[in-house]
């Protein structure tokens, strides 16, 4: 059975604990995730501008690096969701749509695979901290993506999970959203950590880097100490400590 | 047309709105309110998901076979003695209107809420005749007097607050009124009863146009409409081609659906279905009625896989007030008739001049909230991706961002260079990196940390740690639980026959 992690982009070359984390915790549970080096990314920046010749290049890439793979698992939901694109940017080209199809099917974000493939949903963590949680766009509404990391954090014990008020609002990331737009993406960003402080949380924990990135990103300009987690670095922290 | 076609960049609109705090603070008191009043409205309805979903099926089949009902509708429609006319250009439908007015020798006409009427700059031509036009509903009547558009679908004064509109209507009355809703309406309501008795004309949109019966219905809250449509001789109905329904049943789903969607009510206050004009057993009604069924580039989306979906929006405004760029910006911003996820794709699909567009695609994070309010369940956040990548495909990309994504192609699309390009990036930034951060605003980076810090590369990528890291996990010893292979194996089982697609 060959389980391979799809690292993404920000997880590889920014945030690599992630993939640590991940690579750590799925060890415990007797998964050794394989890691296909000629995956780079999925396509998203040229895919969202427009620029579809230039994501079929990168597809391609994850699509014959994950060529051989059973499961891919991924730190992301908006990465994970991009392959759904897929079909559609192949539709003319028969054996990479072929490819596309199978890589939709076999492809899971991080809490999926947990709660639905390995059924757990408590990992024996403990973290004894004020906790909020931001549910990404497209993992939680384009890839439905929304039960399982909750359940995840109920079974960590000493978690006070406090819920984040507009919780299903965009963070303002939007990819080169925020660098064309950047004023409209900086009031997004500032409502949504205004929304963070008001929970008094000591962490935000989410599930997509790229979110997470620009939030965090926002709460140190503002000299805010909130820190800022992936779930599985959370839950990796907390197995370490139970 | 030039003199209401709007200045600048989206850009720089934006800059506007962001800039205006009543704006802001308006926009959102309003949006957040009617936002929530969705949300409680579907949760109470029961079975929301499974009525979006008949919705969708109704308006999907209409306009696959929209010939059909729109003949259906207008044979109908005729026998009941309403004349008819198509339009298939905006200056087309404002003429036919204008010479119904003219052969009236209309003096005033009074106006119940129209998005088409705006997106044809109607008032303006009735103006141009010397025939005055006065919007009766409440907020459309503000915005008049104040001189501007819309900018919300069902609010079209969302972008003020109480105190300015006591400030404008103060203005009309020549007296000080307070910024009590109370008083402001109960002044707006005389001063409109007058109006109403002495029109000519009452000029109106149209919700739904069945098909069966050649009616015509119409959603409101204030009974204006009701006025607009019983106490002047004449009727003039503006109705864009794809407002059809098939039949009064399919009325139940939208009625059911609209309200809810669009402020959180489960009824609207008045539904006035029309079928032609007055009889002679009608107590009232005009005797004469028009009804103008405008295309305006509606037909462009006919047939298009893409954009057809659009025609299915029953404008009930719930995207725009779930869509968080609308609520920073309000809807002037967006620089046409229509705004927020909605008016930034409806507006570049019905000009079909992809040159003139400017960044309203990219004045979205594609964060599909304006799909997930929709009860019609249209996927504007893919459609805004399609309206960039045609621009794209059109060559009317901007220059920097095409050699940006051409060099995002080559790098990412192959795994050495990447590597590369990583490797380099961790030497370089030491130039740049202080406390951990960046913060420098230069270039891309202008943007991003004029309102963050920006985090640096990995001393070591993941991929430079991988090896590593495999030794680590290679000798943990664990083995899986045979349940978890069993199921992981059924998963593969299931995949080969074709049956193990769907998971999420």
């Amino acid at each position: 059975m060959k389980v391979s992690l799809f690292i993404t982009c920000l997880s590889d070359v920014i945030y690599p604990r992630v993939g640590e984390a991940m690579v750590r915790l799925l060890a415990r549970y007797g998964v050794k995730l394989e890691f296909p080096r000629a995956q780079t990314c999925c396509g998203q920046p040229a895919y969202n501008s427009g620029y579809w010749d230039e994501a079929r290049k990168t597809a391609r890439t994850i699509l014959d690096a994950f060529d051989e793979s059973d499961f891919v698992v991924s730190p992301s939901g908006s990465c994970t969701y991009m392959i759904h694109h897929y079909p559609e940017l192949f539709k003319d080209e028969p054996v990479y749509l072929e490819k596309s199809n199978r890589l939709q099917e076999k492809t899971y974000e991080f809490t999926q695979f947990l709660v639905q493939v390995l059924d757990v949903k408590d990992l024996g963590a403990k973290f004894p901290r004020k906790v909020t949680y931001h549910p990404s766009c497209h993992g939680s509404r384009l890839l439905g993506v929304k039960d399982e990391p909750l359940e995840l954090l109920q079974h960590v014990e000493g978690l006070e999970f406090v819920p984040l008020p507009f919780a299903q609002d965009c963070c303002g990331f939007g990819g080169t959203f925020a660098v064309k737009m950047a004023d409209i993406s900086g009031a997004m960003v500032t409502e949504k950590v205004d929304h963070i402080l008001e929970t008094e949380a000591e962490v935000l924990v989410g599930l997509d880097m790229a979110c997470l990135m620009n939030i965090a990103g926002n709460l140190r300009f503002r000299n805010e100490p909130v820190r800022v987690m992936h779930l599985a670095e959370l839950l990796y922290e907390g197995v370490k400590e139970a | 047309m030039s003199a209401y076609k709007t200045k600048g960049s989206v850009k720089e609109r934006a800059e506007l709105a962001l800039n205006d705090d009543f704006l802001r603070k308006a926009v959102k008191f309003t949006t957040e309110r009617l936002r929530i009043g969705k949300m409680n409205a579907a949760e109470q309805h029961g079975n929301w998901e499974e009525w979006r979903e008949r919705g969708r099926q109704i308006r999907l089949h209409t306009i696959a076979h929209l010939d059909y009902y729109l003949n259906l509708f207008v044979e109908n429609a005729r026998a009941n003695g309403v004349h008819v006319h198509f339009a298939p250009t905006g200056a087309e439908a404002v003429r036919i209107a204008l010479a119904v007015a003219q052969s009236k020798a209309a003096k005033t006409v009074v106006k119940s809420k129209s998005m088409v009427t705006e997106e044809l700059h109607l008032n303006h031509a009735l103006q141009d005749i010397g025939v005055e036009a006065i919007e009766t509903d409440l907020g459309e009547y503000i915005i008049q007097l104040a001189g501007e558009t819309p900018s919300h679908i069902i609010i079209p004064a969302i972008h003020k607050n109480r105190y300015q509109i006591a400030e404008l209507l103060s203005k009309e009355a020549g007296e000080a009124l307070e910024a009590d809703t109370t008083i402001l309406a109960g002044f707006v309501r005389k001063k409109l009863r007058e109006k109403f008795l002495e029109a000519d004309i009452g000029m109106t949109g149209c919700n739904f146009a069945i098909a069966e019966t050649g009616s015509m219905v119409l959603f409101e809250n204030e009974g204006n409409a009701r006025m607009v449509t019983t106490v002047p001789k004449t009727q003039i109905t503006l109705m864009g081609m794809e407002r059809i329904i098939p039949s009064w049943t399919d009325l139940e789903v939208m009625a059911t659906l609209l309200p809810r969607s669009a402020t959180g009510q489960k009824l609207t206050v008045y539904m006035s279905g029309i079928t032609g004009p007055r009889r002679t057993e009608d107590a009232d009604g005009p005797e004469e009625m028009h009804i103008i069924i405008v295309d305006n580039g509606r037909s462009n989306q006919l047939g298009d896989p893409e954009f057809q979906e659009l025609l299915n929006c029953i404008r009930c405004g719930a995207c725009l007030n779930a869509c968080p760029v609308y609520r920073h910006i309000g809807g002037h911003a967006y620089g046409g008739t229509y705004s927020g996820p909605i008016g930034a794709v409806l507006t570049p699909a019905l000009q079909k001049n992809v040159a003139e567009w400017d960044d309203i695609a990219n004045a979205s994070s594609l964060c599909g909230a304006c799909y997930e309010a929709c009860p019609v369940k249209i996927p504007l956040h893919d459609m805004l991706v399609y309206l960039r990548r045609r621009k794209v495909e059109a060559g009317h990309g901007k220059a920097l961002e095409t050699i940006g994504m051409r060099g995002f192609g080559t790098v990412a699309g192959q795994p050495g260079i990447m590597g590369a390009a990583v490797k380099l990036g961790q030497l370089g930034q030491r130039l740049v990196v202080r406390d951990g951060g960046i913060r420098l605003k230069v270039g891309p980076l202008k943007g991003w940390n004029k309102y963050r810090v920006a985090p640096t590369l990995a001393k070591r990528s993941f991929r430079q740690q991988w090896e590593a890291l495999k030794r680590e996990t290679a000798n943990t010893g664990q083995t899986m639980d045979p349940v978890v292979k069993a199921r992981m194996e059924a998963i593969l089982k299931e995949r080969a026959k074709g049956g193990g697609g769907r998971h999420g």
